[in-house]
């Protein structure tokens, strides 16, 4: 809420000055102390729907699948391994030696309690796109499961290796989710010591971490603090109160990278970004109807310049509505349109709007990569104009037919599979403003089909027919920036989740 | 005088009502609750169901009336948000709120006073400039600005203080300065203005002739007479306090109602925001009508006209 210009520059004036900070403040401790902005209702992963929420869940749960970050491979977990015996039931063998926190030991009941349990609408869970896919866990011995699903749906393995965690079922049969907020146990490299609601939750290493695709962490403790205030938590970083923030604003990361004593880095994200132009026979935007226009508005927009300029270090130009890591993201077969702005002019006079037209963008973040676009547009003839507002004011118009283009952007849940993005906006959901029954049916096919050489093709096909009909303007993945205290090591992900199980003071 | 008092709590009555409507309007045109509550992830399914459980489907006056109906019979319903009872939630954050408000009347009022005799007595001079110098700044410095440039001084140059949090006394200094800085203007000025009166009036003039001494003139005379409005304006702009405390909260992590409504804000948890709305605007309104009567009641003028 307070991103005050007039304040980054004051406080860049006082980081310039501060000097002499005791660095390595922590290190003795072997502590790192997190901020951010925004407060889980419940840390049981299942109740809240806030980031943070899932960066708690992966350090004190466990998830049955993990997926390797650098291969994006599926590996052995909680499971040892699975296998789908029909399209809509896969059937997994669990591993022996694990304990929960509580000194629990793991079992065939605790991964029927939990899916059960959650994937109940009555139980209200607040992230129904991540288990409505189950419809039920049946126990077949000690250690083995079989998971049924309500549709043929072959992400199931990408969503039990993120946002799906195990309880120990005895105890959150016991407790539920409120107790599992007041007192959390789970099986995972960090233990909850305290949760003190709104402010801070503290955890502490989980000595007897018994799984090799993480690690027993190297830092005794970590506290996760709520500051609410970028401005704040900037303040705390640099007086030493806290020792890592993330999603910090570009301008604000690199006064920040002028410090002594604070270091910076920037990763790529999950989140892409993406013009969408409304096609539809009542488009408020007759031109965009034009196959050359959209061709037109593709040529206009200098990305490479966009992504050196605005968008910081680690993002990349994407040339298909997807993010490259996702299964099924694939632009072999996609049209790409170069940076020619003579082109677009020259296309846009062939289409028989050579004086240009006028045209809304609609815009909820990244402000100034609006206002570049529209520049760019502007240059080629285009009366562009933005309106930006709010999320949900946005969307509400887009759904409602009001808007003719669009920037948008979408992050996935960090879901590295293509089902969890693509279809969103081409599948006749409420944000198809395209409908093309074509594309449909091949993402249909691609979402409903368990064999992934077929999932490939189809997805890939689908991507090269909204490329080529130029329904949109692929733009590029963004990057968020870190900044930690001088000597924390650590490694950013484009999932957004930081490890801190790897993470280490030198 | 009770006629008095029966008009001016029915125009209090009167205040709280519309702010209730305006605010419940406002929440409601600040876009689609139900699409900001299903998030980002939902489709259009996910909303209608949103939509139809939370009622929001209804005419605006009939959620209204409702609102209006079950908060009489003091249900302030559920937390969207945090899935818990929004009088529990309140009154577990009302005592940091309280803490934070009845220090910075205090720090307002031993800055206030002394500067507004002073000014007062020295008027004209350059301690009375100094003095509207920091009244001035006071009133011109937003509290989220004065705030960071607290932050910049105290914690990261001088590090004498932490950033935020509520652990300790040491993490209600800085917010205590910024919130109470920003009411010491008008008390200062109506402090001043008082004692200029005061000064000039035909008794302190006989006390001055008597020979009584300066600091027994300026304090047991004309202080004390001075005052008597300042105890009426300090009322009303404890109740600016409370409503301020939504930024100076927020900009320092402290656990209090301000920091929930902003949260509520965030969140488009309704059923928060128009409670502590609904809490800040009454205790507003009933201090303000508390001056209005102790006014009224010291100065029999106020009430005649």
């Amino acid at each position: 809420m307070f991103s005050f210009k007039s304040c980054s520059v004051a406080l860049a004036v006082a980081l310039l000055s501060a000097t002499s900070i005791p660095a390595y403040a922590q290190k003795s401790e072997n502590t790192v102390r997190f901020a951010y902005n925004q407060v889980p209702e419940n840390i049981d992963p299942f109740f809240n729907s806030v980031r943070i929420g899932v960066i708690i869940g992966q350090h004190v749960w466990d998830t049955l699948v993990f997926r390797d970050p650098a291969t994006g491979e599926y590996k052995p977990n909680l499971a040892t391994s699975w296998e789908w015996i029909d399209d809509r039931t896969l059937e997994m063998e669990l591993r022996e030696d694990v304990t929960f926190h509580n000194g629990d030991s793991f079992s065939a009941d605790d991964v029927v309690y939990t899916l059960n349990y959650v994937s109940n609408p009555d139980n209200k869970s607040v992230t129904q796109q991540n288990v409505n896919w189950i419809e039920n866990v049946e126990k077949i011995g000690d250690y083995k499961v079989r998971i049924h699903t309500s549709k043929t749906f072959p992400a199931a393995i990408e969503y039990l290796s993120g946002p799906v965690v195990i309880h120990p079922g005895k105890y959150y049969e016991e407790v539920g989710p409120q107790g599992m907020n007041t007192a959390a146990v789970g099986s995972g490299p960090f233990k909850v010591v305290s949760h003190d609601v709104g402010q801070q939750v503290v955890l502490e290493r989980n000595e007897n971490y018994w799984n090799e695709n993480k690690q027993v962490p190297n830092i005794e403790r970590l506290i996760i603090r709520f500051i609410p205030d970028q401005q704040t938590q900037a303040a705390e970083l640099m007086s030493g109160g806290i020792d890592f923030i993330m999603n910090v604003p570009v301008d604000q990361a690199q006064q920040m990278g002028m410090m002594p004593n604070l270091n910076v880095k920037s990763g790529e994200t999950m989140r892409i970004v993406f013009l969408q132009m409304n096609s539809l026979e009542n488009t408020p935007a007759e031109p965009l109807k034009d196959l050359k226009v959209r061709q037109a508005i593709n040529h206009a927009i200098d990305r490479e310049t966009m992504v050196a300029q605005l968008v910081g270090e680690g993002a990349r130009v994407i040339d298909v509505v997807c993010f490259p890591s996702q299964f099924g993201c694939s632009a072999e077969q996609a049209t790409t349109y170069e940076y020619d702005p003579e082109k677009a002019r020259a296309l846009l006079a062939e289409a028989g709007y050579g004086d240009g037209f006028s045209l809304d963008i609609y815009a909820y973040r990244e402000r100034q990569q609006t206002e570049a676009m529209v520049n760019y547009l502007r240059e080629v003839g285009i009366d562009a104009n933005l309106r930006f507002m709010q999320y949900s004011a946005f969307r509400d118009a887009n759904r409602s037919g009001e808007v003719a283009m669009s920037h948008q952007t979408w992050g996935s849940f960090s879901i590295n599979d293509v089902s969890a993005n693509t279809p969103v906006f081409y599948k006749f959901e409420a944000d198809d403003v395209n409908r093309d029954e074509e594309v449909r049916d091949l993402l249909q096919t691609g979402d409903t089909s368990v064999d992934p050489e077929k999932r490939k093709e189809v997805y890939e096909k689908a991507l090269g027919l909204i490329s080529e009909r130029a329904y949109a303007v692929p733009l590029y993945s963004l990057t968020s920036y870190y900044a930690t205290a001088e000597g924390l090591e650590f490694q950013p992900y484009p999932d957004e989740i930081p490890r801190f199980w790897e993470m280490e003071w030198k | 005088m009770l006629a008095f008092a029966a008009k001016r709590t029915a125009l209090a009555l009167l205040v709280a009502t519309a702010v209730s409507i305006i605010a419940f309007t406002l929440l409601r045109l600040s876009g689609d609750i139900a699409i900001a509550i299903a998030g980002e992830g939902a489709r259009s399914e996910d909303i209608a169901m949103v939509r139809e459980a939370y009622g929001l489907d209804r005419p605006l006056i009939v959620q209204y009336l409702e609102w209006l109906f079950k908060t009489l019979q003091g249900d302030l319903g559920q937390s969207i948000f945090f899935k818990t009872d929004v009088g529990t939630l309140i009154m577990a954050k009302l005592p940091t709120t309280l803490k934070l408000g009845l220090f910075s009347i205090l720090f307002a009022l031993t800055l206030s006073i002394p500067l507004g005799v002073l000014a007062a007595v020295y008027a004209g001079s350059i301690i009375d400039r100094i003095a509207l110098t920091i009244a001035v700044a006071g009133q011109a410095l937003p509290n989220f600005f004065f705030a960071l440039c607290l932050i910049i001084v105290f914690s990261i140059q001088l590090r004498w203080l932490p950033v935020s949090g509520s652990g300790t006394w040491k993490h209600f200094v800085m917010p205590t300065i910024a919130l109470g800085y920003y009411v010491t203007p008008p008390i200062m000025r109506l402090v001043r203005a008082g004692m200029m009166e005061v000064l000039s009036s035909d008794y302190v003039r006989t006390a001055r002739a008597k020979g009584l001494s300066p600091g027994s003139v300026i304090f047991k005379h004309a202080l004390r007479n001075a005052l008597v409005p300042v105890v009426a304006l300090t009322a009303v702009q404890l109740g600016f306090l409370l409503g301020g405390s939504i930024v100076v909260e927020t900009i320092f992590a402290l656990d209090g109602l301000g920091y929930l409504a902003y949260q509520s804000i965030t969140h488009k948890d309704f059923p928060i925001t128009q409670a502590v709305l609904l809490l800040l605007s009454a205790t507003y309104v009933f201090l303000t009508l508390l001056s209005d009567l102790a006014n009224a009641w010291l100065d029999p003028r106020i009430r005649m006209s």
